[in-house]
């Protein structure tokens, strides 16, 4: 357990160390918003902006899913982690946990202020931020897998977004109907299933899919 | 089953039954055309709109029944290691793909007429989008690699992981409420469809069933002599090391 702790500690450091890489995510997270707020018209927004900002909440989750393990895997260190005493696992749950913590959550603190500029409706934000905090998660852990699955591909980057943005469908789905407050707690239930749903699947199919890449 | 596995047998055994399912789709199909077209009744409600079914239903059940295709062949490629299960996944994979592209069309030119529009976000609709996305994400990570096997195992890996995408096609239309029909066919009472138009949509399925077959069955023998002059190429090039 000391192990797995260890791990994240690891992740966390080598995030902080690279805080552009966090906060290139943030800028292209509110410029994705920006873009929205441009392209929709200020008229339309206050009703599409739970869906603009989960759209780009998901954008800028993809571009960070290339730091989970493609270095340890260009400097050799997946090797070491695959034969490490650790489940493979449990290094992957470790790792989802730090992405999350130097993405998602940053993400997370981000939303209300982009849900302010974008007009987002009074009732609708404590929907938005408890529909981000469970879905940030998932796309975590779904983007674990899409990141191990194309370890080593030509144009890895936009294969990632190709394999994973239609599996994270129902999070969208789900994640804007709790932003409607007359959706009451249904959508929220739904999202915690999919994050324990994804928990208890993702690092086994990671795991396999890390295995393979390094045979 | 195992016996299939040796790829010389398998060669032989499909050139064998090639040609009978070639007759088998053009007997099926002509037939199912015939009874569709000219034989059974139009719809009280819908009128000659309902023909479309005759197409649209056959496509959607062998674009689930293809996807659980190449997800067996991919999980017994991953635990058995048979390289007949993964020349088998990545060959049904762009058939898969195609009929559900067909479903997609046919639906969408059936639901102008009787729904009123060409697409819907609904449950039904909206997860067999994400099934042709699965089929378009797999054939490109399998060939995404410059090592072939390291793609097939890539490939077999997200094949599996896409198979919760199945049951949430075949129930969403009764966990959630959809404009797209329930089943009406597989019940666990009588089927809810008149035998006039049972019997076309039964040929129609046995037909497309006994296309996929025959260009699956085309598919891999193109696959294996692709391998094989590949290995052929290797071996006349003298880089054919220890592990090759």
């Amino acid at each position: 357990m000391t192990r797995f702790f260890v791990i994240i500690l690891r992740e966390l450091r080598i995030g902080l160390r690279h805080l552009s890489d966090i906060s290139a995510v943030l800028a292209f997270f509110a410029l994705v918003a920006t873009l929205f707020a441009f392209g929709v018209g200020p008229l339309a927004l206050g009703d599409l902006a739970g869906g603009v900002l989960w759209t780009a909440a998901l954008l800028a989750a993809m571009l960070s899913l290339d730091r989970l393990f493609q270095p340890d895997h260009d400097d050799g260190g997946l090797v070491l982690l695959v034969l490490s005493p650790v489940p493979l696992e449990l290094v992957v749950l470790a790792k989802v946990i730090a992405h999350w913590l130097t993405a998602g959550v940053p993400i997370l603190v981000l939303a209300p202020l982009l849900g302010f500029a974008l007009q987002l409706p009074e009732g609708s934000l404590s929907g938005l931020l408890t529909g981000m905090a469970l879905g940030t998660p998932i796309l975590s852990l779904l983007g674990a897998l899409g990141a191990a699955l194309v370890l080593g591909a030509r144009r890895a980057g936009v294969l990632t977004a190709l394999l994973i943005l239609p599996l994270v469908i129902p999070v969208l789905i789900f994640g804007v109907a709790a932003t409607d407050p007359a959706n009451g707690a249904a959508p929220v239930l739904f999202l915690a299933a999919m994050l324990l749903g994804a928990l208890a699947l993702c690092p086994w199919a990671t795991a396999a899919a890390l295995r393979q890449s390094v045979l | 089953m195992h016996a299939l596995a040796n790829p010389t047998r398998f060669m032989r055994l499909a050139g064998t039954i090639l040609p009978w399912t070639i007759a088998a789709a053009a007997v099926c199909l002509a037939a199912g055309l015939w009874q569709a077209l000219v034989v059974s009744p139009p719809d009280y409600q819908q009128g000659e709109t309902v023909r479309i079914m005759y197409v649209h239903v056959p496509s959607a059940w062998l674009a689930m029944f293809i996807y659980m295709v190449v997800a067996a062949g991919s999980a017994s490629f991953l635990i058995w290691k048979h390289p007949l299960a993964d020349v088998a996944a990545q060959a049904a994979a762009p058939i898969g793909a195609a009929f559900t592209a067909m479903a997609l069309a046919t639906g969408a030119i059936w639901g102008q007429p009787t729904w009123g529009t060409w697409w819907v976000w609904d449950a039904r609709l909206t997860s067999v989008l994400v099934l042709l996305f699965l089929y378009l994400g797999y054939i490109a990570l399998v060939n995404a690699f410059d090592d072939p096997e390291r793609g097939a195992r890539a490939g077999a890996v997200l094949a599996l992981a896409g198979v919760i995408n199945i049951p949430i096609i075949k129930f969403s239309v009764d966990w959630w409420n959809t404009l797209h029909q329930p089943a009406s066919l597989t019940r666990l009472d009588a089927p809810a469809i008149h035998s006039s138009m049972l019997v076309p949509l039964l040929l129609m399925a046995a037909g497309l069933f006994m296309y996929f077959l025959a260009v699956l069955i085309i598919r891999m023998q193109s696959a294996m002599l692709v391998r094989r002059s590949r290995a052929l190429g290797r071996v006349a090039c003298g880089t054919a090391g220890p592990q090759a």
